[in-house]
């Protein structure tokens, strides 16, 4: 396994990292990165993290090429160097992580997500317009790694908030088996794109064939992360296997949600394999529009199928 | 009548589908089943998930069709709240007509 942190790797120059990135044998993690700065996505820790983990398991070697430069005391804090089981090139003193960002957490259980949602968001000290995007995509995204990918690691999250930009940075890894193996329990998909494809569209789930899912899965969590990423004019990225889907920053006088991903504006990437599901979001926010308008937003465009809405059941709920 | 408060069992965020499932299967179901009115109380839920509402009412929906509308009474939801539930309900009975299941 090899892991190389360029100078920059972030959502809309992801392709550096992930040419250099290597997740077959285990028990050889070989992690290097640029020898005067590093400043990436946590889209990139999360794997990174994925793979130092799943090399420990395997009972194998980490061998790190580091550099004592400014940036490596941010990798130190996010926890990179532990999570890689390598010593860290700088020692720190650690401070309280508040304010900017959510350092690599393992999750395993629907526990450590309570705790990771109860107890890391409020470390960014963030009004609620920063921080419930980040409670709900931590808590969709790192459900589906629970109840669907079967990853021995767990998964693998961090975030960033980059307060000058109001921009919220997320990235989640794990291990596990995968869109594809998912899908095609119950759907006919030929390769990887095409089970991201489905994945990300509303309805469909690897837990049932049945449109609409199961009592306990929907198939939406994707299409909502993906929206919301979407209609903050950012990036979002869905990488599994060998293929790897960018949603692009949608134009300002198109900003249209489309349940079939193929026709949002984006590319589909062919890319080095990665048994499991990495995701990267980049979030925009305004302090003055809530979250709620956001998922409003995601409401309207809702369709299960492309098929016109028959009946407007949702004008018969009774709210008091 | 029946008052079940989410805050109180799933606290301001509203995201571990198994407390859903709980409340589904002790309170949603067993008050459609009788034709009992059901009140779900939001008040003090800030923010809840898609997956948690799904998991809440989306098979007592499938199940009992549009007539689990007037036995089921939301009460206290926020802008966020209020269009989640939205959401679900309506793919909820729309899927159900697209599956074939009996509509009510």
């Amino acid at each position: 396994m090899r892991v190389h942190l360029p100078n920059s790797a972030h959502l809309s120059n992801i392709g550096g990292f992930l040419a250099q990135l290597d997740a077959s044998d285990p028990t050889d993690l070989r992690f290097s990165m640029h020898d005067r700065w590093v400043s990436v996505h946590p889209f990139t820790l999360a794997i990174a993290a994925c793979l130092g983990a799943q090399c420990r398991r395997a009972g194998g070697s980490v061998t790190a090429e580091t550099y004592d430069h400014a940036s490596v005391r941010y990798l130190v804090r996010m926890g990179l160097f532990n999570a890689l089981g390598v010593e860290a090139p700088v020692e720190i003193t650690e401070h309280e992580a508040s304010g900017r960002f959510i350092p690599l957490t393992n999750i395993r259980s629907a526990e450590d997500l309570k705790a990771a949602i109860t107890d890391l968001v409020p470390l960014l000290h963030a009004p609620p317009a920063v921080a419930d995007p980040i409670r709900y995509v931590f808590s969709e995204m790192v459900r589906n790694v629970l109840e669907h990918a079967g990853s021995p690691v767990g998964a693998y999250v961090c975030a960033q908030y980059y307060k000058k930009s109001n921009r919220i940075a997320i990235g989640i890894a794990d291990f596990g088996v995968g869109i594809q193996d998912t899908m095609k329990r119950f759907h006919r998909v030929t390769d990887d794109a095409s089970a991201i494809r489905l994945a990300l569209q509303p309805g469909f789930t690897g837990t049932t064939s049945r449109i609409g899912g199961t009592e306990f899965n929907a198939g939406a969590g994707l299409f909502f992360t993906k929206s919301i990423a979407s209609l903050s004019r950012n990036i979002f990225l869905l990488y599994s296997g060998e293929a790897l889907f960018k949603l692009l920053r949608q134009p300002q006088d198109q900003l249209t949600l489309n349940a079939d991903p193929a026709m949002d504006r984006h590319r589909f990437l062919k890319v080095p394999d990665w048994p499991g599901t990495a995701i990267g979001i980049d979030i925009a926010v305004r302090e003055d529009v809530e979250f709620s308008a956001l998922l409003n937003e995601i409401r309207k465009a809702y369709s299960i199928d492309v098929k016109k809405r028959k009946k407007a059941y949702y004008k018969k709920i009774q709210f008091r | 009548m029946t008052s079940i408060s989410v805050f109180a069992m799933a606290g301001d965020f509203a995201e571990d589908k198994d407390v859903a499932a709980h409340i589904r299967d002790d309170h949603v179901t067993p008050a459609l089943q009788r034709g009992r009115t059901l009140h779900l109380s939001f008040e003090g839920v800030t923010l809840v998930t898609q997956s948690f509402v799904h998991a809440l009412i989306s098979e007592p929906l499938r199940t009992h069709g549009e007539k689990a509308l007037d036995l089921l009474v939301f009460e206290g939801c926020s802008t966020g709240v209020r269009g989640i539930i939205e959401t679900v309900v309506q793919y909820s009975l729309e899927t159900m007509d697209e599956n074939g299941e009996a509509a009510v």
